[in-house]
């Protein structure tokens, strides 16, 4: 390989590039796009909590928080995971509030591994985590999920990984980008394991408030979960947020107080903005979280019936909003098959090659566009199909 | 509330195929439903929401908010006076308050003058009325949900994003 002009960071250079980037440039030169790409909700953030972050602009609270983020938030956040898991956090020294989860998962990615540790990645997954597995220095260990298998983790293959040595795991359910959640008879199975290996297990449970056909459960409410869960979630998603960059961690003081010092080193704190605008969204939002849940259940019932009448075969997700969409039966590798329905009918979906190696056979559909939207990208995907006969 | 309510009331052009698949239910129930909910009288009527803001080239109505103050009826309340009122066609809206008054009374006309002589000609001396007070709307931001004066905010999250 020809060496680089400045020699820069060879473990950064070898990163593969997101699967998303290449896409996204090309969706910018277009007009009229329809997209079903965005991995974020297309609600604006309810009015009463934009509403409060203006008003707390406008009294001048401006500066910065300490480290670790307001203390009111994090003790709300306390509160909060107390109330959904039955576990006690220390709203002192166990919670950080963070930029978004992904400094999250970076902060504490660095926290716990020491070179060359393994890391499970399951599969597909969020385009950052192995990325960022290897930012820290470990080595992250891919394990597929498989379509007979609902796209679910087969807790046999963790436990094999786990024979052969893995420092922690990388788990997130409702599952960007299959919409695959857990029961709580299958968290139980994974408990025992991440119990028995003494796992430790990083839990990003942000999709939680968007699970549509039975309660989330959260990892951290099985028994002596505390010890080895380190639980990440935050605003963006169910209270649509995602510009507001709040996302925060429980976990064991030890671990929160090493995350804290590169938190502290690098980003020194989340926006006092969005910090105020996350204490409301705590305080009197989950009304709204409701109402958008329910338009997007509806939307993903309407798109999963579609999908498999036009002939994508589609499993019923039970959180988030995406559906995995197998395009086998047009016999076009994903990444051909988004950039042709791009270029040929203006809509927008992502190639499941973004998100796992074993993903050509899969596109990305999110359902955080409005119904018109919808229909009118569905429309044209109809046509689509029909050509390529 | 049914969620065929909830869909119909937001959009009134819902597609009945759409909702079946939309909440899960053949297609016939939900056209049973629908049906059902209009015999009843559930479902009013469909109708579109103007705005009128935006038609600038026309004489815009006028509006009024007319506070009314009333002499209840032995056995009838406010209901019959409130019944003489509502029939007019001029009258949009009529609801009994509490507070310091006791109807609230909302008349639209083509103009200023017809609105003022529909009050002072027609509900002020109507028997048991006692009294009125007359707001002209100067300016609609915000109509029944609907935002009247800006334009959707443009969507200006990326097209892709993971």
């Amino acid at each position: 390989m020809k060496k680089n002009k400045y020699d820069l960071s060879k473990m950064i250079e070898a990163l593969p590039p997101s699967g998303i980037r290449e896409f996204f440039d090309l969706v910018l030169t277009m007009d009229d796009v329809v997209s079903l790409g965005v991995g974020e909700p297309d609600f604006p953030t309810p009015w009463h909590i934009c509403e409060s972050a203006i008003f707390s602009i406008e009294q001048g609270l401006t500066s910065y928080t300490s480290n670790k983020g307001m203390l009111d938030l994090r003790s709300k956040i306390a509160h909060k995971i107390q109330k959904k898991c039955g576990v006690a956090y220390d709203p002192e020294e166990e919670v950080l509030i963070t930029v978004g989860v992904s400094e999250a998962m970076d902060v504490v990615l660095r926290a716990i591994l020491n070179p060359g540790d393994r890391v499970a990645v399951i599969k597909p997954s969020y385009v950052s985590y192995s990325p960022c597995v290897i930012m820290a220095g470990g080595v992250p260990v891919e394990i597929e999920c498989f379509p007979e298998n609902g796209f679910k983790l087969d807790p046999s293959d963790l436990e094999k990984e786990c024979k052969k040595g893995l420092k922690a795991l990388l788990l997130n359910y409702p599952c960007n980008p299959t919409g695959v959640s857990y029961t709580e008879e299958e968290l139980k199975t994974i408990a025992q394991i991440i119990k028995n290996y003494h796992l430790l297990t990083l839990s990003d449970e942000i999709y939680d408030s968007l699970t549509y056909d039975f309660e989330h459960t959260p990892l951290l409410s099985f028994p002596d979960m505390k010890e080895l869960v380190i639980y990440l979630n935050g605003f963006s998603k169910g209270y649509a947020m995602t510009g507001w960059r709040i996302g925060y961690v429980a976990a064991p003081r030890e671990i929160t107080g090493l995350a804290n010092k590169i938190h502290q080193y690098t980003m020194l704190c989340a926006p006092i903005m969005g910090q105020f605008a996350a204490v409301e969204a705590l305080r009197n939002g989950e009304s709204e979280v409701e109402v958008m849940k329910k338009e997007y259940k509806r939307r993903r019932n309407f798109l999963v019936s579609r999908l498999n009448e036009m002939g994508l075969k589609t499993f019923m997700p039970s959180g988030a909003f995406y559906t995995y969409s197998q395009i086998s039966s047009t016999k076009l590798h994903a990444k051909v098959f988004a950039k042709d329905l791009l270029m040929k009918k203006r809509v927008a979906v992502v190639p499941g090659t973004a998100f796992s190696e074993k993903g050509d056979q899969y596109i990305r559909i999110s359902y955080a566009s409005s119904f018109e939207n919808i229909k009118e990208a569905l429309f044209r995907m109809e046509d689509f199909l029909k050509e390529l006969k | 509330m049914d969620e065929i309510l909830e869909i119909l009331q937001n959009n009134a052009k819902a597609d009945s195929k759409d909702m079946a698949k939309q909440l899960n239910l053949p297609e016939q129930e939900v056209k049973k439903r629908i049906m059902e909910y209009e015999k009843k009288g559930v479902i009013i009527k469909y109708k579109a929401i103007i705005n009128k803001e935006l038609l600038t080239d026309e004489i815009q109505d006028v509006t009024a908010l007319i506070e009314v103050k009333v002499t209840p009826q032995k056995d009838k309340g406010f209901d019959s006076i409130a019944e003489r009122i509502y029939r007019f066609p001029e009258v949009v809206s009529c609801y009994l308050l509490s507070g310091g008054y006791d109807l609230l009374v909302i008349v639209r006309g083509p103009d200023l003058k017809t609105v003022s002589s529909f009050v002072s000609e027609k509900l002020a001396p109507m028997e048991n009325i006692n009294g009125t007070v007359t707001h002209f709307i100067l300016k609609k931001y915000k109509d029944d949900g609907d935002i009247l004066i800006s334009q959707h905010p443009k969507d200006t999250r990326p097209a892709v994003s993971a």
